[in-house]
């Protein structure tokens, strides 16, 4: 009889998940907003994306190959995650050769500079967006308009978004009843009909793909649940103070890239905390920044900025907040 | 709603496949071979020599310790050599090998089958007989029974807790034994009620046992004290600390035994070993064992005499398949791979797994994702991904803090990482050496 067996310490199954799979889940996630993207926005939308899913996979491809020159690890599909979140925070009328620098960027600086995935510090998409936010300023906030040009790519018909609009009134001196006119109304929010990011404007679709993603197990409500609650208490309290220089809360979590940035981008796995508690820590402080730069700030949108600077805390959060440990209760009565 | 542990925990499939099976006795093999350590604590001391006869049930090797256990013949026969032998830990141990002739047992064993009811020895009686007995915790763990019901001073027993589970997938061997002995069972949770001086006995049964539920919970009506318990499925509910706390809501300290908190926790096969032991005089010398796999011919479950070559169980279960790639002594999460089939059945075996060659290698390791699944289904609420990087890094000091020790290697971490991560390895690496670092702070 040959006995020669394969003898490996327990244990001896495993649930057969695997990155890929998870990652392959978020793109379903995301699926939704970018076929509502592709309706608002036309060709745009298309190229934009295929566009930067397409750089991003060839740089982590290149990277991987030439500089590391490991085997490359691109059909664990971060990179088209990397590529579609890259999208999806851009307009959709950006040049060709931004959105590349902008790949360039995440894949090649935020990512692989720190080791590759599970080691970077800052979440790719993010980081390239505030690059380019910074590099190109004009570009980067000409919003085209939802299905006004859907056949234009960079000669779409843009204006601004309702952040915007808000941001600069309270400037010039009006009151917020006073624009209602130019701000869209909430149900026109919740479906996206307003100036923005590709992928960011349409909270419906965002918020399907938050269930798929809650009923796959790929991420906990934790982070969103606490940075949606943030935003609505800190805008609700100010709100209430004076109606007429704040929005309303609900108006503060359906625009700009509330959405997409507490569901797709501030779970992103390897820039946010590890356990519930910190979780709540983290999604407090994203909420919190956010209201803070889009209220005081010169910026009218502050949501990538509040989870990149999260995102440095992340390590620290880690470090000195603990899950709660079986028998702890009980040891720490002694 | 059915009662469960909180924290953490994951579903591995089922896979009771040898559930219906009724147990079976397994023909005696040609040869026993009887490791002397089959139990936490100190091997017992051999005191027999080569070309002695032996008889079924008679002490062959006594307890050297506190922490030991008595072990007897498991078959008559000629004791053949005193050598070492390999055991499923995959290393060569002192044993005792006996060559069969048949089947003459001690006079003093009651082998009817009639049931004896009422229990009249008393506390420290009860606890003297189960030492002589050599009975040790049979769901796995193997420590000795006696020492875990001498209460220590200042501690007090409120409760005891059965662990009738079995949360590891595969295994059935508990569940064919609560349906079938479930008479010796209840009274052999009296005794153990009576050893600890306790009025209350609950039993923990997995939802997926329904009819071990319902005819122990029938049979509990007879007896008093008893409260049978079926419990929403999740592994490793049969640890016994997530028991603890799926049936009372109390949890164990870290670093603590259940005794803190006034519970003492045995298996169902501790128990009828208890009052085999206790009413009828009978040395723990056979035990239930699961042959199981997915490939294998017959999945049953086997009354086996303790020392049989686990090959003449895969021969019973239809015979060692093809493509078999890997064979396991316990259950798929927690049970050990071993190198050779010829190794001995132990008080500790509860199953034999045999793996198809195709699930037998583990998947080569990713890297981390930092997705947090081991953290969130970590039974101790411990940070296993943290754990594993300070294994790889040899800080052992830290993994100290991080409450390394509290980790039962349930496996739920490694189960669960899609990285294919071999997060326990260093995290039981890390228990090794912390182990020795606590050790050295002592001296």
């Amino acid at each position: 009889m040959d006995n020669r067996f394969v003898v490996s310490p327990s244990p001896h199954v495993h649930s057969g998940k695997s990155t890929s799979q998870l990652m392959l889940n978020v793109v379903l996630a995301l699926m939704p907003a970018f076929a509502v993207s592709i309706y608002y926005f036309g060709v745009g939308a298309i190229i934009v994306t295929l566009i930067s899913v397409l750089s991003c996979v060839l740089f982590e491809y290149l990277i991987q190959k030439f500089i590391f020159k490991v085997k490359p690890t691109i059909s664990d599909c971060s990179a088209v995650v990397t590529g579609l979140l890259l999208a999806f925070n851009v307009p959709s009328n950006l040049p060709w050769y931004i959105i590349v620098l902008g790949s360039l960027f995440a894949i090649g600086v935020a990512k692989m500079s720190f080791g590759g995935l599970g080691n970077n510090i800052f979440n790719p998409a993010i980081a390239a967006r505030i690059f380019l936010l910074i590099s190109f300023p004009v570009q980067m906030t000409s919003w085209p308009l939802p299905v006004t040009s859907r056949l234009q790519y960079i000669d779409a018909i843009t204006g601004p978004t309702p952040l915007a609009i808000i941001k600069e009134g309270v400037k010039n001196g009006q009151t917020i009843s006073q624009m209602a006119d130019s701000i869209p109304s909430h149900m026109q929010l919740f479906m996206g009909l307003m100036g923005g990011s590709l992928g960011e404007i349409a909270a419906f679709a965002l918020l399907i793909g938050f269930a798929w993603l809650l009923i796959t197990r790929v991420i906990t409500w934790h982070i969103p649940v606490s940075i949606f609650t943030t935003i609505f208490v800190f805008t609700g309290i100010l709100w209430l103070i004076n109606p007429g220089i704040y929005a309303d809360p609900v108006f503060h979590l359906l625009t700009g890239g509330v959405m997409l940035g507490a569901i797709f981008m501030a779970t992103d796995y390897v820039t946010s905390p590890m356990h519930p508690k910190g979780m709540w820590i983290y999604g407090i402080g994203i909420g919190a920044l956010t209201v803070i730069i889009r209220v005081w700030g010169s910026y009218p949108e502050g949501v990538s900025f509040a989870i990149l600077i999260m995102n440095a805390f992340v390590p620290l959060i880690n470090r000195f907040v603990k899950p709660k440990r079986f028998g702890a209760a009980a040891i720490s009565g002694k | 709603m059915l009662k469960t542990f909180k924290k953490g925990g994951v579903h591995p499939p089922e896979n009771k496949i040898s559930a219906a099976q009724p147990v079976e006795v397994l023909p005696l093999p040609a040869k026993v071979i009887i490791p002397l350590s089959q139990h936490i604590g100190a091997p017992a001391e051999a005191m027999v020599a080569k070309g002695d006869r032996v008889k079924t049930g008679q002490l062959i090797a006594k307890s050297a310790g506190f922490v030991s256990a008595n072990i007897h013949s498991t078959v008559s026969g000629i004791v053949e050599s005193l050598e070492p032998v390999m055991d499923s830990s995959g290393y060569k141990r002192p044993a005792i090998t006996i060559n069969v002739e048949g089947d003459d047992w001690e006079p003093s064993v009651d082998r009817s089958p009639n049931l004896k009811k009422e229990i009249t020895l008393s506390a420290q009686d009860i606890i003297k007989k189960i030492a002589e007995a050599g009975i040790v915790g049979l769901g796995g763990a193997t420590f000795p029974t006696h020492v875990k019901l001498s209460v220590p001073a200042g501690k007090k027993a409120e409760m005891l807790v059965i662990n009738g589970v079995e949360c590891e997938p595969f295994l059935t061997s508990d569940h064919r034994l609560m349906l079938e002995k479930g008479h010796e069972l209840m009274i052999g949770i009296q005794i153990l009620m009576k050893a600890l001086n306790v009025p209350k006995a609950m039993v923990g049964i997995e939802a997926n046992k329904p009819d071990a539920v319902s005819h122990l919970q029938s049979l509990a009506k007879s007896y008093s004290g008893i409260e049978v318990q079926p419990l929403k499925v999740k592994y490793p509910q049969g640890g016994e600390k997530q028991l603890i706390k799926a049936l009372t809501g109390r949890e164990v300290p870290s670093g603590g035994l259940p005794i803190d908190i006034g519970a003492v926790v045995h298996n169902v096969g501790t128990a009828l070993a208890v009052y085999e032991a206790v009413q009828k005089n009978k040395p723990l010398v056979e035990r239930i064992v699961t042959v199981t796999g997915k490939n294998l011919a017959h999945p049953s479950n086997f009354l086996v005499r303790i020392g049989t070559p686990v090959s003449a169980l895969i021969a019973a279960a239809g015979g060692l398949p093809d493509d078999t790639g890997k064979v396991v002594s316990g259950g798929p999460m927690m049970g050990k791979a071993v190198s050779s089939i010829d190794v001995p059945v132990t008080k500790g075996t509860s199953g034999i797994l045999v793996i198809p060659a195709a699930e037998s290698k583990r998947k080569p390791e990713g890297v981390c994702i930092r997705c947090a699944k081991c953290v969130s289904v970590c039974p101790m609420g411990l940070e296993p991904y943290l754990l594993y990087r300070l294994g790889q890094r040899m800080q052992y000091s830290q993994m100290e803090v991080e409450r390394v020790l509290d980790c039962m290697e349930c496996g739920s971490c490694s189960f669960e990482c899609p990285a294919n991560l071999f997060l326990l390895d260093f995290i039981r690496l890390g228990k090794v050496e912390v182990g020795k670092i606590v050790r050295e702070r002592k001296n």
